[in-house]
């Protein structure tokens, strides 16, 4: 319907608009439309713009227009109502291809030819038809592989702020991502959300370079373009990756970049309909519009593919407990948060791995399925930096002269996982081998007595008994 | 009359309709031409303003809504247990049969299958009189579980005039009759329903004195709950309020365990579905679904329905308590409940209070956590049965001043706290032993001095006084670093140490660690209370801390915990004596020296 078709849509059209304020357009006298119906603005020039009924009732209609107001008028204007909801044209044939936020080609070529057409906000994954994400997912990152591991089908953010590079991370992740043990690559979902152009060009340059653009699909809402798109951008995205997960069988990475300017497009709109605002002026559905979004992730019984969401975003002012990232943290699982002072001290990935966390990890590590010491070692490895962390607090206060042995070694075992696991390479892939190993590089500094999260056989077989 | 009336606006799950002047209040209703299930929240003249249970995507004014005359009622009676539902009772396993992996919407089921036969086994004779809570027969639902099949509590009660032989019956068939005061005549089926906001009555209210045995030592021990309390587990996100609650669920000492997906993750719905069929009753050996209903409503499936899930888990609840059953219900998360609560509020134009949410907040949670209890039932036989509700809070920004936090506080008794900055260390469960209080203490410290043993209640004390110094201890070190302080001192800081580490901190997923029974959990506190009264006496005997500190007894006490695994006690004991030894053997050593 949308595409080619779009011109030649059929549909009601009214012409006596009562109001226009912010992205809102109130029609009157419309006897005949739908909760959520597309609606399609001409305005006076002829240009047409979309939109969706937000309320309806009494002879009113209020339209959301996506691509803004301005230029609208009261008189001459037309809004015709489509009878359908709003829905992304799908087949094989958008792999490769790159759209704008609402699901139109822009990159000169011509359309795909439509499989079907799938409506844009999707439904709820009945949790009975779920299947439980087990699979490690291998990103070469040792970071993330050894104490945050991420896993087929999860929905792990990444909390970041302005000018720390997450990008450079999702990037990463994209091009290593592997199963270990199986040759299917991950197709790519990308959606970026009101970031800017050098942004959004320097992940399809990565994703070009690595060779993975053919198996990915590039959705463009950018800084300059109208921030009320930005409600339908990640929901399109969403839409192809359900579609190439569960249709097609393949395995979907979804990078959602930057959910921040999503949750302010929803505040704008909340804001012009008058409603009673939750915190900082968010709407009181945010939790329920972004579970709507993050959500879409997942297996499904009996199927093949999966859809696993790394959306991203920018903390204002680096505060974890603004309501984006807030309530972020409470329907995705995990978070995977960026931290200043690592970012400051040069470290890349500057993982504040202390704040961050992996819930479904001990589902996917272990025997049989990574190592049998994994989820401990990466259980002492949070032990040993916190511990390193406070003694650092300490050291500061009374010297390093007042600390006693075992904190001394804390110390430097801090330091040592900041420069030799932490530490690495945007390029450099690194197997779960040398993650582990060099996680019991830095545990066996510490005497084995102190590595309490880890059962006695696994301190027996990999301590290296460096005290000794 | 039914009311027959028509949409006249949409806004979300919002829906006014007009033509509804015999709608009544918190009746539920078929709303436009695919009959979404909706429920009446307001009436002006012959407006009805609706909430709807789906996504009204689509939904036009013009559709028709038509009352059912009834209010929102769910189903009670045998095969429930084992079921997920959604938040109005529809079970997903068959709305995932009739709409495929992804929910779709004006699907009609019934919550139990109807036509499935149970072996009916008579309790009462012909002759015998009843009233309403009776128990009239039973069933076995579950290995695990007899159902007793009740009459509705609202029964009049009477005479039963016929009632059906041993058999195999189906939910329709009638299984007694009754003849009433003015020879008014009833039929009684196995089921009946019952409307979720109105709370199931009883005779008596008994004092909640049993603890709920939960398997985690920080609960059990230092923070416990009875059977028929109330508890709530407010946490910022990634604290572990679901794998606390999970926990919970899996270990705790009832019956039957309800557990309400309000509004949360659907991978943790799956998780319980995957896991709990695999893991066993550590009383029983049976699998934990053989005890379990799930009410899922998480975070993408329509808000109203999530609104109503909590009734319909704690009606439920009410349900197997009134059979003599100890039941816990663990929602999570009553914020999101709060949430959807605030949202209709806000589509009614209703004037907020704090932070957007409506007044009437602390009222519906009040009547939610009464709904808790121990009580003695209705009808006969005698039998007393309890409601444990334990309810997550999410509060936001892990800001405990926010209002669901602040006045879940004001209606429950027993307070886990989760703390941020533990989980962030990754002590687990991250529940703040500072923060944390328990009302039931003194309750259940009977049960335990007769059940578990006699110095329970000193030996919590004790470590956890230990516990305590720690606390203001630390202030010191913040400020002049650990050297500042004596040996003495020192050493309360140590023990603090080994019993977070050995005792607090409780790992979920470890096979051992996940369950601690009472008796190993006292063992463990009395090993750590002697180990500091060892230490002490040898400090004063002239031994020094590192001395102490180089013990190796400590790293054994502190694994004890996954290492002894509960039917290999003497195993503890062994640990005791090892460490009266090692302080021996010190103790010697430094006699000699002296010498």
């Amino acid at each position: 319907m949308r595409w080619k078709s779009l011109s030649e849509s059929i549909g009601v059209e009214y012409t006596k608009v009562a109001e226009i304020k912010g992205p809102l357009i109130i029609i009157d006298g419309v006897t005949k439309a739908s909760f959520d119906e597309l609606v399609e603005i001409e305005t006076t020039e002829g240009d047409r713009r979309l939109g969706k009924v937000l309320e309806v009732g009494y002879g009113k209609a209020v339209v959301q227009v996506f691509e803004g107001t301005t230029g609208l008028a009261i008189t001459g204007t037309k809004a015709k109502f489509l009878g359908k909801t709003m829905t992304m044209p799908v087949s094989q044939e958008l792999l490769g291809r790159v759209f704008d936020g609402l699901g139109r080609p822009n990159d000169g070529l011509p359309d795909p030819v439509a499989d079907k057409f799938l409506d844009v906000n999707g439904e709820p994954m009945n949790p009975e038809s779920r299947e439980y994400p087990t699979s490690f997912i291998q990103t070469g990152v040792s970071v993330i592989d050894g104490m945050l591991t991420l896993v087929r089908g999860q929905k792990l953010p990444i909390f970041s702020g302005s000018g720390m590079p997450h990008s450079i991370l999702a990037a990463q992740i994209a091009r290593q991502a592997t199963v270990v043990g199986t040759k299917e690559d991950f197709a790519v979902v990308f959606a970026a959300i009101g970031v800017q152009y050098s942004e959004a060009q320097y992940f399809k340059r990565s994703l070009e370079e690595s060779g993975a653009l053919r198996r990915s699909v590039l959705f463009l809402n950018l800084a300059d373009d109208p921030a009320i798109e930005r409600i339908i951008t990640p929901r399109v995205a969403l839409t192809v990756a359900e579609y190439l997960a569960f249709d097609l069988g393949m395995h979907v990475l979804a990078i959602l970049t930057d959910m921040t300017n999503y949750a302010e497009a929803l505040r704008e709109i909340s804001a012009a309909r008058e409603e009673v605002p939750g915190r900082k002026g968010y709407p009181g559905y945010l939790y329920t519009d972004l579970a709507n979004n993050y959500e879409r992730a997942g297996r499904i019984k009996g199927k093949n593919g999966s859809v696993t969401q790394v959306p991203i975003l920018s903390m204002p002012a680096d505060d974890i407990t603004h309501p984006i990232p807030d309530l972020t943290g409470y329907i995705t699982e995990g978070q995977i948060v960026l931290g200043r002072d690592l970012f400051r001290k040069g470290i890349y990935p500057p993982v504040n791995v202390l704040m961050s966390l992996s819930r479904l990890m001990k589902d996917g590590v272990g025997e049989g399925k990574t190592r049998s010491d994994h989820m401990e070692v990466g259980n002492q490895l949070y032990d040993l930096y916190s511990r390193a962390q406070e003694v650092r607090a300490l050291a500061e206060i009374v010297g390093k002269a007042g600390l006693t042995g075992v904190d001394l070694k804390y110390l430097d075992a801090g330091d040592m996982f900041e420069s030799y696991f932490l530490k690495q390479n945007p390029d450099e892939n690194r197997n779960l081998e040398e993650t582990m190993a060099r996680a019991w590089a830095i545990l066996s500094t510490l005497p084995e007595g102190e590595l309490t999260k880890i059962k006695d056989k696994h301190v027996k077989q990999y301590h290296k008994k460096a005290d000794k | 009359m039914v009311a027959k009336g028509k949409i006249v606006w949409v806004s979300g799950p919002a829906v006014k309709a007009d033509g509804m002047s015999s709608a009544k209040m918190y009746e539920t209703v078929g709303v436009g031409d695919t009959k979404l299930i909706g429920e009446v929240l307001r009436l002006t003249g012959d407006t009805a303003f609706i909430q709807v249970y789906e996504s009204t995507s689509g939904l036009r004014p013009g559709e028709p809504v038509v009352g059912t005359g009834q209010p929102l009622s769910v189903l009670l009676g045998p095969g429930i247990i084992g079921k997920i539902y959604d938040g109005i009772q529809r079970p997903l396993d068959d709305i995932a049969q009739k709409s495929g992996a992804f929910i779709g919407r004006g699907i009609s089921t019934t919550p139990v299958p109807m036509d499935k036969k149970y072996k009916f086994s008579p309790l009462l004779k012909k002759g015998d009189s009843i009233a309403g809570g009776s128990i009239l027969g039973t069933v076995e639902e579950t290995p695990l579980l007899t159902h007793s099949i009740l009459v509705p509590p609202t029964h009049p009660g009477g005479e039963i005039t016929e009632i059906v032989g041993e058999g195999e019956y189906d939910l329709e068939h009638p299984v007694a009759y009754v003849k009433g005061k003015n020879s008014a005549k009833s039929e009684l089926k196995m089921y009946h329903k019952w409307p979720v906001r109105r709370p199931r009555p009883y005779t008596d209210r008994y004092d909640p004195t049993v603890p709920l045995i939960t398997g985690q030592r920080i609960i059990d021990t230092y923070f416990p709950i009875a059977k028929g309390g109330t508890g709530a587990i407010p946490g910022g996100f990634g604290t572990g309020k679901t794998v606390t609650l999970h926990q919970i669920a899996k270990w705790a000492d009832s019956k039957v365990v309800v557990y309400i997906g309000c509004g949360e993750r659907g991978n943790e719905m799956t998780e319980v579905l995957v896991e709990f069929p695999h893991l066993l009753d550590p009383r029983s050996g049976r699998p934990l679904m053989e005890r379990t209903v799930l009410v899922a409503n998480t975070s993408n499936m329509p808000v109203a329905a999530r609104e109503a899930s909590i009734y319909t888990g704690v009606t439920i609840a009410e349900y197997y308590r009134d059979m003599g059953f100890d039941v816990v219900l663990v929602a999570d998360s009553t914020s999101r409940w709060a949430e959807a609560l605030r949202e209709m509020s806000g589509r009614l134009e209703e004037m907020p209070a704090e932070e957007g949410y409506p007044s009437y907040l602390a009222s519906r949670l009040a009547e939610f956590y009464e709904r808790a209890g121990r009580v003695r039932a209705l009808g006969s036989p005698e039998r007393a049965g309890s409601v444990t509700i334990v309810g997550a809070v999410s509060p936001s920004g892990a800001d405990f001043t926010e209002p669901v936090t602040t006045h879940t506080i004001r209606f429950i008794k027993t307070f886990w706290a989760l703390d941020t900055r533990l989980a962030y260390s990754r002590h687990y469960p991250s529940i703040n032993w500072m923060q944390s209080y328990s009302g039931y203490l003194e309750d259940v410290s009977k049960w335990w001095k007769e059940n578990v043993s006699a110095d329970w209640y000193d030996l919590r004390a004790e470590s956890y006084h230990i516990l305590q110094r720690e606390d203001t201890l630390k202030e010191i070190v913040r400020l002049l670093g650990p050297e500042a302080l004596p040996d003495e001192e020192k050493l309360v800081l140590e023990v603090a140490r080994m019993i977070k580490i050995g005792i607090l901190q409780q790992n979920s997923f470890d096979k051992i660690d996940t369950y601690c029974s009472p008796e190993k959990q006292l063992k463990l506190v009395r090993l750590m209370v002697k180990f500091y009264k060892e230490s002490q006496n040898s400090l004063k005997g002239g031994k020094s801390l590192a001395d102490i500190r180089a013990m190796p007894i400590i790293t054994s006490l502190l694994k004890a915990k996954f290492e002894i695994p509960d039917d290999q006690m003497p195993k503890l004991d062994e640990l005791d004596r090892r460490m009266s030894e090692e302080f021996k053997g010190t103790l010697a050593r430094e006699v000699e020296v002296t010498v």
